[in-house]
């Protein structure tokens, strides 16, 4: 530490003078030598000079490529099977050349001039990043560059990254005055992460002057409460996701059950269906069409839909149909489907986790207001939504929505309007069922795709039905989200098991207080 | 309706007189056969019978509750799982010094997992008064407090079915935990002595198999006497028309909770029954799924028969024991078949259909229909 600190100084003081005094020549001079001191004090010269030159001469130290010449010192880069001349990038011949050494020292030393060099990079994303290892390397050498970079800067999160470079520089070099020091706190507490804390506190408690300390401590309690802030938008951003997930899962009940009053505990097996689908469709692009793979879960979701609500309306069709008005026997026939439909799978797929890939827009991540999100979530939340909206639609301004809403809620009224109340039922469970498939694709991506995969989703799914109110799409989301939000609210607190059961006896208790969920349709249906 | 109904009624009178044979038969054939006779009864296979006892027990109990009461109790295994706990933590007592680590007080996983001392709930449970006590207490608390709340606010048919459903899912993640100080993932197991008996003495299999059975005739007796007395008919009315029991001036949360209390406690006994004899309990006891099956066994059996639901419990695990057996890829398919043959085919059970078919006019187990919960659609007015 007392090296490093030692190390700032020295080049503090010598290599704003190299830079405005002697020149690139002298800095050139200064790296054909074999003294560390030479060469480090000839790598700063040249990353403060602005030469052209300077990061492939950096660059080519850094791989060991650089090479001078002791006679007249002069410098060469090893490139291709030949040489250049370091100064002009021109073709070179030379002869009795040694190698420019490297100690962990010069190394360190290159990475800082390095990170000068960038400062003055034309993409904005490198600039930031230099700006950034300004930051923590807080190398006093470096504050003429940032100077410079600081006022040649237009683009506004770049500027930020290096004003809080510089003050943290500033702060680090000892002897800057008091004023500069206070002038410089903001700059940093702009900055508001756990870097920036860490500097404050090395600050409030070492710093010679009381001002500061009190500045710093402030600043302290200022970008903590920030970081807090962070983190709940973090955690709710999670829960969103969550919520999302559930919402897919609860989406297809919340018509067979919802709408239809049908319990089937299948569901989470058409989910599974879903998921499997996903596979087959990746296989068979993976064998056929490897281009296509970006497309494979566009391609999937008909699929899919298809497959599960296929499935669907069989189960519909053979088993529910004769047990319309006896929803407890309805629970245990489609438990038994549940049953056999999960041994399918694991027949004919095997017991493992199967693989399903992500294309390529899916996986990355993006940074929104300090928040790091990544694709595939955001595209889940997305995809969720898209299905809910369409589902909406389907239900309220479709005629089929229409003949849907009308059997559900007066069967003999609306056989007698003409419609085919058998073909609707069929099809509403089709649609449920179909709807859950979909969400398989989606789950695909983040869960296992094994024979499994819908166990894990179907109490959930029905709480989140239960919870929102049965029969009301808009309870489904409403419900679907809080509970997505508050189960990754709680987590930090309780630990990931602890919150979900709390939230399972919130919604045991939940359901005491208000039996029919939140929103609970009025009059005479729901006693009926 | 006038007339009292006899206690034990005819089939009543089979049952019991049944169960009575197959509990002198077993310990006759195990301990009085020689080992080389033909006729001799393997000790695995009397655990493996008190195993299917300990089921009925359970199916009873759930009988008890959803044949007669309308509840469709879809949380059982976690009244059964709790008895089994209460059980297991006394067993675990019992090991004394004799456990991998030797600690005479700590049980070998809370040594491993560094405890320093024995949790408050531990306490008490060296003593197996105390323990057949908790058997009884924490299910039938548990289940007290989960019914009169349920029941007083009218959460009735699926609603209640799903609720029961995530407590008994909530229970199995909780008691997953490590922190729980219940043995976590793995359970309590590694028992050595109940009573000073040794456990896998094949004495102690013997007399543990007959408390089972005597147990469930015992269990049968309690039920049977709960459903044919003035209560049990409230109770039934209740199931058949709930507002109109309500409307009658009586209160059906009351009699509700009486029922899912004692039930749970049957489950509670069965759970400690079955313990000892299988020498495991671990969370996996609680899974969803397992409180489900035991909806089938009695649905197989006769919903609203008791001596059904004994059955049924007995013939579809004496069906898992052979078919996982023989072919475990078609067990799955078969009780997933079962599931849908029976609420399709069989509404009444095997001894519902009997009776229907040979009881005449006396014995008319008719079952209600269920009452439909409304389909509805919340799209009108609402957002």
């Amino acid at each position: 530490m007392i090296r490093i600190l030692l190390l700032s100084l020295l080049l503090g003081l010598a290599a704003p003078a190299l830079a405005q005094d002697a020149g690139p020549a002298d800095a050139y001079a200064r790296l054909a030598s074999d003294s560390y001191g030479d060469i480090e004090a000839g790598i700063a010269g040249l990353a403060a000079s602005g030469e052209p030159r300077a990061g492939a001469v950096l660059a080519a130290l850094a791989d060991g490529r650089l090479l001078y010449r002791p006679a007249d010192r002069a410098l060469f880069i090893k490139q291709g099977g030949g040489l250049v001349d370091a100064r002009t990038g021109a073709p070179a011949q030379g002869d009795g050349l040694k190698p420019v050494r490297a100690n962990n020292k010069i190394r360190r030393a290159l990475d800082a001039a390095q990170g000068q060099l960038n400062l003055a990079s034309p993409d904005p994303g490198k600039r930031r990043e230099a700006a950034d290892a300004v930051f923590k390397a807080r190398d006093p050498v470096a504050l003429p560059a940032l100077d410079a970079a600081l006022g040649r800067e237009s683009d506004a999160g770049v500027k930020r990254a290096l004003a809080a470079a510089r003050a943290a520089v500033l702060l680090a070099k000892p002897g800057t005055p008091e004023a500069d020091r206070l002038a410089a706190l903001p700059a940093i507490q702009a900055r508001g992460d756990g870097d920036a804390i860490a500097i404050l506190r090395g600050l409030a408690a070492g710093d010679p002057s009381e001002a500061v300390k009190a500045a710093a401590a402030r600043g302290i309690q200022a970008v903590e409460t920030r970081l807090a802030v962070a983190a709940a938008a973090q955690n709710v951003w999670y829960g969103i996701s969550l919520g999302s997930v559930l919402l897919l899962a609860a989406i297809g009940l919340a018509i067979t059950f919802g709408v239809m009053g049908i319990i089937n505990m299948a569901h989470g097996e058409m989910v599974m269906l879903g998921a499997y689908t996903t596979y087959l469709v990746q296989d068979a692009i993976r064998t056929h069409a490897p281009g296509l793979f970006d497309w494979s879960l566009a391609i999937s979701i008909p699929c899919a839909f298809l497959v599960a609500g296929a499935v669907g309306v069989a189960i519909e069709r053979g088993i529910i149909r004769f047990l319309y008005g006896r929803p407890l026997e309805t629970l245990l026939a489609t438990f038994g489907v549940s049953l056999i439909l999960q041994q399918s799978v694991r027949s004919i797929f095997g017991p493992t986790n199967r693989e399903v890939g992500s294309p390529a827009f899916m996986s990355g991540s993006f940074d929104f207001a300090g928040l790091a999100i990544t694709w595939g979530r955001m595209w889940i939340v997305l995809f969720a939504l898209g299905v809910f909206l369409g589902l909406l639609f389907v239900l309220r301004k479709t005629s089929f929505g229409l003949k849907t809403r009308a059997v559900t809620q007066n069967r003999r009224m609306a056989a007698a309007m003409g419609i085919r109340t058998p073909w609707v039922d069929a099809m509403t469970f089709g649609l449920g069922s179909g709807i859950a498939g979909i969400a398989g694709v989606a789950l695909s991506q983040i869960d296992n795709v094994s024979p499994n995969l819908g166990q894990g989703y179907i109490i959930d799914s029905f709480l989140v039905v239960v919870f929102g109110g049965v029969g009301n799409l808009w309870g489904t989301l409403v419900a679907a989200l809080t509970l997505g939000v508050a189960n990754k609210l709680f987590e930090p607190y309780f630990g990931a098991v602890l919150a979900k059961i709390a939230l399972l006896i919130f919604i045991i208790l939940f359901i005491q207080k208000r039996p029919r969920g939140l929103f609970a349709l009025k009059g005479r249906a729901v006693e009926s | 309706m006038t007339s009292r109904t006899a206690l034990i009624d005819t089939k009543g009178w089979i049952f019991l007189a049944a169960l009575a044979v197959f509990c002198l038969a077993v310990p006759l054939l195990n301990l009085g056969v020689a080992e080389g006779s033909g006729l001799h009864l393997p000790t695995y296979l009397v655990s493996l019978f008190g195993k299917y006892l300990a089921f009925a027990l359970l199916a009873l109990s759930l009988d008890l509750v959803w044949g007669y009461c309308g509840i469709l109790s879809l949380g059982h295994g976690a009244f059964f799982g709790l008895g089994g706990y209460a059980m297991g933590m006394y067993l675990m007592r019992q090991i004394g010094p004799r456990g991998v680590y030797g600690n005479p007080v700590l049980p070998d996983f809370m040594v491993f997992l560094n405890y320093k001392e024995l949790p408050w709930y531990w306490l008490g449970f060296d003593n197996f008064a105390f323990a057949a006590l908790m058997v009884l207490a924490v299910p039938g608390l548990l289940a007290f407090v989960f019914g009169w709340l349920a029941f007083r606010s009218r959460v009735t048919g699926v609603y209640l079915s799903i609720i029961t459903q995530a407590m008994t899912f909530a229970l199995m993640l909780a008691f997953f935990r490590n922190d729980m100080g219940l043995g976590g993932n793995n359970g309590l197991t590694d028992f050595k002595d109940i009573l000073g008996f040794p456990v896998q003495a094949q004495g102690t299999r013997v007399a543990l198999f007959v408390a089972t059975g005597i147990a469930l005739a015992l269990g049968y007796l309690v039920a049977r006497f709960m459903t044919v007395s003035a209560y049990g008919k409230i109770l039934i009315a209740v199931r058949d028309a709930e507002p109109r029991t309500r409307f009658l001036g009586y209160r059906p949360e009351h009699y509700k909770t009486l029922a899912f209390t004692v039930s749970a406690m049957m489950a509670g006994v069965a759970g400690a029954l079955y313990v000892p004899q299988v020498g495991i309990i671990n969370p996996g006891e609680f899974a969803p799924t397992n409180s489900i099956e035991a909806v089938i066994w009695v649905a197989v059996g006769g919903r609203g028969t008791l001596v059904g639901a004994a059955l049924g419990a007995v013939i579809v695990n004496y069906a898992k024991t052979v078919l996982t057996g023989a072919m475990p890829d078609a067990w799955l398919f078969a009780l997933g078949a079962l599931f849908v043959v029976v609420t399709l085919f069989l509404p009444k059970g095997i001894v519902g259909s009997l009776i229907e078919r040979f009881g005449g006019r006396r014995a008319r187990a008719k079952l209600p229909p269920e009452p439909a919960i409304a389909p509805k659609l919340a799209e009108e007015g609402q957002g």
